[in-house]
């Protein structure tokens, strides 16, 4: 089992590389955080580990809480703040940006 | 619950296992679509539903338990995840990038360091378990703490200058990393004292703490680009331990995609990612760029906004040259209207984009299509620099090293070898910008001493609206 998932991990390596290779300069901002967004899947570990551990104790459980909050905001606030930024690729009439705090 | 009814059309491992191939399929789908500014929006959109999907097939596995508390940690994660994504500013994206990713880093080293007290300090478990959790938990540690750095640097919360302890710091870091190895090898060994975990996890900590703490501003999108890679490698890790094929293939493709990124990026900046991580551009670099302008000795010649709308205005080209003091000042929107006056005037108004402009590739873009900026008017670099030569006003808004003629001319710059916008080609330069403070990487610029450069101080966005307010005044 562990030799078959090497072996997809392997394959996986090169999926990526031939994916992301092909993406233009101005898209990388997005890109990285795209890419950063969908390794927020750590949260599954968190829900499994916390889900399936019987004899956790507190402090374990505390541990597994902060991993499962650290994942959800990983993968909540990567997708939204892609979606932000790809959002103003698109053409639409400019609205005049309000917040225009300077810093000195 | 939809558990009993899966459960009982289906063997539950294999529903979640086709589910967890339709999840990635939807990653790489949506990453694929990320290729283009037309399907972009909606490849990102895809790979979330992925997520989804994914976080749905996790539900359904047999025997889970402690549901309040995962429901819970999920709710507390959107309601602090939605707001900081919605609100941040386009300009502070990076470091919210940098955030995200330390989280996640974070959440992996969590995971490893619950599991070894689970497990009694990983006793009587197999290799296979143990080595990938510990790899999980040094990886993991390094990229939460150094994500976190990266972000206080670019917030500002500490300083943008490399902070080292100088010779002694190679040492140092390899000695944080041989004690973080030492102690994976005492537990895989057998060792099974709460210290080790502690231990390893409190020098991989400090690891990526003087890591990045060395690093320059100026390299910070490499930096943060290269511990999203390692986030990924870590979760990856982390699907290896749980036997978890989601995790395995997307932390993978995150390791790949972002390792090849960060290669794109150094190479844009003419560094090697090794040199990148030994520090110190700033630091020895730093004080041979100063005394470089220092004897240069030349005047700078400033000018008024009126000047600068008079000099464009009768321009037949000219190429606006943005920086990260255009982002600061949140100027594109500013700029997008007196590119449009120059047009009204028939003159031709084009963009050079330097590929690591600002704080991130791709951050000038982003910032100029969020004020309408026709994509095409957008150049990149090798396709605006031979147009110099017959461009008549370079308008620089606070870019500043990606212009610095001392790339191509002084060997001793620390920036020497790094391509630039050759705008010292134009016939004439206008620099926006608020200071003579030199920019990130902390060198002087010789451009500016350049007898066609001129001056304009201030804050970029305040400039550009006056000029604009002058033009249509003529």
């Amino acid at each position: 089992m562990f030799i078959t998932n090497v072996a997809i991990l392997v394959l996986a390596g090169f999926v990526g590389y031939a994916v992301i290779s092909k993406v233009p300069n101005t898209l990388h901002t997005p890109l990285m955080s795209g890419t950063n967004a969908i390794h927020g899947i750590v949260v599954l570990g968190g829900i499994i580990v916390l889900g399936l551990g019987e004899n956790l104790s507190v402090f374990d459980k505390g541990l597994l809480v902060i991993a499962i909050i650290f994942g959800t905001i990983n993968v909540v606030g990567g997708f939204l703040v892609t979606d932000r930024m790809l959002e103003m690729f698109k053409s639409k009439p400019a609205p005049p940006k309000q917040d225009d705090e300077e810093q000195a | 619950m939809s558990t009993v009814l899966a459960t009982s059309f289906f063997h539950s491992g294999d529903l979640i296992a086709v589910l967890y191939i339709v999840a990635f399929s939807l990653f790489i789908y949506g990453l694929s679509g990320l290729t283009g500014p037309r399907t972009a929006v909606r490849g990102n959109r895809i790979a979330g539903v992925g997520m989804g999907i994914a976080l749905l097939a996790t539900f359904l596995i047999d025997g889970m338990g402690n549901w309040v508390l995962i429901i819970i940690a999920l709710i507390i994660g959107t309601i602090i995840g939605i707001p900081s994504a919605r609100s941040v500013k386009m300009t502070a994206v990076p470091q919210m990038v940098a955030l995200f990713n330390g989280v996640g880093g974070g959440a992996v080293a969590l995971i490893a360091w619950a599991e070894f007290n689970d497990t009694s300090g990983f006793a009587g478990e197999p290799l296979t378990f143990v080595i990938p959790s510990l790899f999980a938990a040094i990886v993991g540690s390094v990229s939460f703490w150094g994500s976190n750095i990266a972000f206080g640097k670019l917030q500002e919360i500490l300083p943008g200058h490399p902070i080292s302890a100088g010779r002694l710091q190679q040492p140092l870091n390899l000695i944080l990393l041989l004690i973080a190895l030492a102690s994976a090898v005492a537990i895989a060994s057998g060792e099974t004292a709460t210290i080790y975990i502690l231990v390893l996890l409190g020098a991989s900590a400090l690891l990526g703490l003087f890591v990045v703490l060395p690093i320059g501003g100026a390299d910070m999108p490499v930096v943060i680009s290269l511990l999203n890679a390692f986030t990924g490698l870590s979760a990856a890790a982390t699907g290896l331990a749980l036997n978890n094929t989601a995790l395995i293939v997307a932390g993978m493709i995150v390791g790949a995609s972002g390792t090849i990124l960060t290669r794109l990026m150094a190479d844009a900046m003419n560094r090697s990612i090794p040199s990148i991580i030994a520090g110190g551009f700033g630091g020895g670099g730093g004080e041979a760029g100063a005394t470089g302008a220092g004897e240069h000795g030349g005047t700078v010649r400033a000018t008024s906004a009126a000047d600068a709308a008079i000099q464009m205005a009768f321009a037949r080209q000219v190429v606006i040259v943005p920086g990260y003091g255009m982002a600061v000042a949140q100027a594109q929107h500013a700029v997008r209207e007196l590119a449009s006056e120059l047009e009204k005037r028939n003159v031709e108004v084009k963009y050079a984009i330097h590929p690591v402009a600002g704080r991130m590739p791709g951050h000038m873009n982003v910032l100029l299509a969020e004020a309408d900026v026709p994509y095409d008017q957008l150049k990149e670099m090798d396709e605006i620099n031979p147009e110099f030569s017959r461009t008549d006003v370079a308008l620089v808004i606070g870019a500043n090293d990606v212009t610095n003629p001392a790339a191509n001319t002084n060997s001793d710059s620390p920036i020497y070898g790094m391509p630039i916008l050759n705008v010292n080609e134009s016939k004439s330069v206008i620099v926006l910008k608020r200071s003579m403070n030199p920019g990130f990487a902390g060198i002087e610029n010789e451009l500016y001493f350049e007898p066609m450069t001129s001056m304009l101080f201030g804050d970029a966005k305040s400039s550009v609206a006056e000029i604009t307010a002058e033009l249509t005044a003529l």
